[in-house]
């Protein structure tokens, strides 16, 4: 598995914090699936989401804060400061929010908060698209991973551009990415191990489950089980059907 | 003399007094504001007694312990028992469903044929079951109920530490007990007294969900956000936003209600979010009724007075 800044993860799926029933189903979902990574957001905390975020810290996981609801670059730099002195990572997911429907991000308010954010010793995982070129911006801005979107946030809608994302994982055959927002069910977090992401992070396909702890669980073992398919090279699917047991030589009758 | 003290004059506080009163008990009642009010949370709650609606999200235990709860508020304050209409905008169909997939003891129905001026909203689920009552009511009753037997309220900021004899601390957060955490919720109380709505109403929506209660003289409550954060600061321009957004999809005619109040505290919650009876020595600490205030106090209260008159340990019971 490629590494993220350094660090390599016990396993490849990544959970966000928010919205479940309460943080003993948070807890049992983390403990269920092995989960190493946990998102948290500040923004809507105004700094002082402190016993809530002193649980986070007890999963004893790796926290990946992020900049949730900062709709320009100066909100998300300034967020991503305050995460570094409470949580003491100079990791930040990276979000900068461009359109309040879709949430998509704003690849402008990204870059130049990427941008600041990298000069600054922040080692930052940004929320993108499929775009390449942007890719490419980010990656020269000093990201060392990408997180591209499946869908948009919390639709869990799966992978929506398939050619889009098998075409930047070809791009950048060396970058760590891991497949940010919009799943909603395990068979696509396994299709996105199995086209060559490194990890998925989702949320509210696992928090608003009705069984949070099991839905982590079934995410935990479609990661593993796409991620061994990739490294057992699959197959090329192919037009004309070939028969596992050999035609010729069978007696008619 | 009294046979028990009672700190916190909020829902937990005044309902254990009462039902330690009514149980026999010589019962001793403080609260730092002299009585209940905007320095509890209860004072900003909605008062719906929703155990099925609530068991979506919360653990059984909520719908079971307060399944009895508009049983245990009728004697002391007047409870409406016109259940709950749940509904979603138009493209939120998916979260009806959702919803009702699971919850139980609903119904499919035409909103309108329960609340006539809801005539834009195609389909709803009607939890027949539940009720609401006016919070604030329901705490001067219960004041009221417990000065007909003689307690009163004494004003003092009371350690339990200090005061001798079996102590129930419903202090809420200010006890300050470890795994105890502040849930930030905002709300808003708007006159519309063109807007007639007999029952609460829920509005589903991924993002911004929203309740109204509905309250005497053309005034409703709206709730209510949820935040793992210990902030007291006003109520934000965002949260403001989303509350009134929401009422304004439910209804447009909520464009011109007056707004008369914006309120925002901190609900005091234990990790599982289900409230505790901790025992602490001859301390009963009764705390982290979170969201279910009013639906869990009578649940509570009964189970802190099994356990002080007979030793009876309640499945909210925790003892060290």
């Amino acid at each position: 598995m490629r590494d993220f800044y350094g660090v390599t993860l016990p396993s490849a799926l990544m959970l966000g914090t928010a919205r479940y029933p309460s943080p003993a189903v948070l807890e049992a979902a983390f403990r269920s699936s092995g989960a190493a990574v946990a998102t948290v957001s500040l923004r809507r905390e105004q700094g002082q989401g402190g016993a809530f975020w002193d649980m986070i810290r007890e999963l004893g996981v790796r926290v990946l804060p992020n900049t949730a609801g900062c709709h320009s670059a100066r909100e998300a730099i300034t967020t991503a400061q305050m995460a570094r002195d409470l949580f003491d990572t100079p990791w930040i997911k990276l979000e900068v929010i461009g359109h309040a429907d879709t949430l998509q991000p704003d690849p402008f308010g990204l870059l130049e908060a990427a941008e600041a954010l990298a000069a600054d010793g922040f080692e930052v995982f940004p929320y993108t698209t499929e775009d390449q070129v942007l890719a490419q911006r980010l990656l020269d801005a000093g990201c060392k991973v990408l997180m591209p979107w499946g869908a948009p946030i919390g639709s869990g809608l799966g992978l929506n551009n398939r050619y889009g994302l098998r075409m930047l994982r070809a791009a950048f055959p060396d970058v760590p990415m891991v497949i940010d927002a919009g799943l909603g069910l395990p068979s696509q977090a396994a299709e996105a191990m199995e086209m060559g992401f490194d990890a998925v992070l989702l949320n509210t396909a696992v928090a608003e489950a009705g069984d949070p702890a099991a839905m982590a669980r079934a995410f935990a073992l479609a990661v593993e089980a796409g991620a061994a398919a990739r490294a057992a090279d699959p197959m090329e699917p192919r037009e004309m059907a070939s028969p596992s047991t050999p035609l010729i030589g069978k007696g008619w009758l | 003399m009294s046979d028990v003290t009672v700190i916190g004059a909020g829902v937990a506080g005044l309902f254990a007094a009462l039902e330690l009163s009514r149980r026999g008990l010589a019962v001793r009642l403080i609260d730092r504001g002299g009585g209940p009010g905007a320095h509890g949370c209860s004072w900003w709650a909605g008062g719906m007694l929703a155990p099925d609606c609530e068991g979506a999200t919360a653990e059984p235990q909520v719908a079971r312990l307060g399944a009895t709860a508009a049983a245990a508020w009728a004697p002391i304050t007047p409870v409406t028992r016109r259940g709950t209409l749940v509904l979603a905008m138009p493209r939120d169909r998916a979260e009806l469903a959702r919803f009702a997939r699971r919850t139980s003891r609903h119904r499919e129905i035409v909103p309108a044929e329960l609340e006539p001026e809801l005539s834009h909203h195609r389909t709803g689920l009607f939890f027949e079951a539940e009720a609401h009552l006016d919070p604030r009511r329901a705490l001067s009753d219960l004041v009221r109920a417990l000065a007909a037997r003689g307690v009163t309220v004494e004003t003092a900021e009371a350690d339990p530490a200090d005061i001798p004899g079996p102590v129930i601390d419903a202090r809420g957060l200010a006890a300050g007990l470890p795994d105890l955490r502040p849930v930030r919720g905002e709300m808003a109380v708007l006159h519309a007294p063109g807007i007639r709505l007999s029952r609460p109403v829920r509005l589903l929506h991924p993002r911004h969900p929203l309740y109204l209660v509905p309250r005497d003289e053309g005034l409703f409550m709206l709730g209510a956000t949820q935040l793992e954060s210990a902030s007291r600061a006003p109520v934000s321009a965002r949260a403001a936003l989303e509350l009134l957004s929401a009422a304004y999809a439910l209804d447009p005619r909520f464009a011109e209600a007056a707004i008369v109040e914006l309120g925002a505290d901190l609900r005091p919650a234990f990790p599982d979010n289900i409230p505790r009876i901790l025992v602490r020595g001859r301390v009963l600490h009764l705390n982290g009724l979170f969201r279910h205030g009013y639906l869990l106090a009578p649940a509570l209260a009964r189970q802190a007075a099994d356990h002080i008159l007979t030793r009876t340990r309640g499945e909210l019971v925790h003892e060290d």
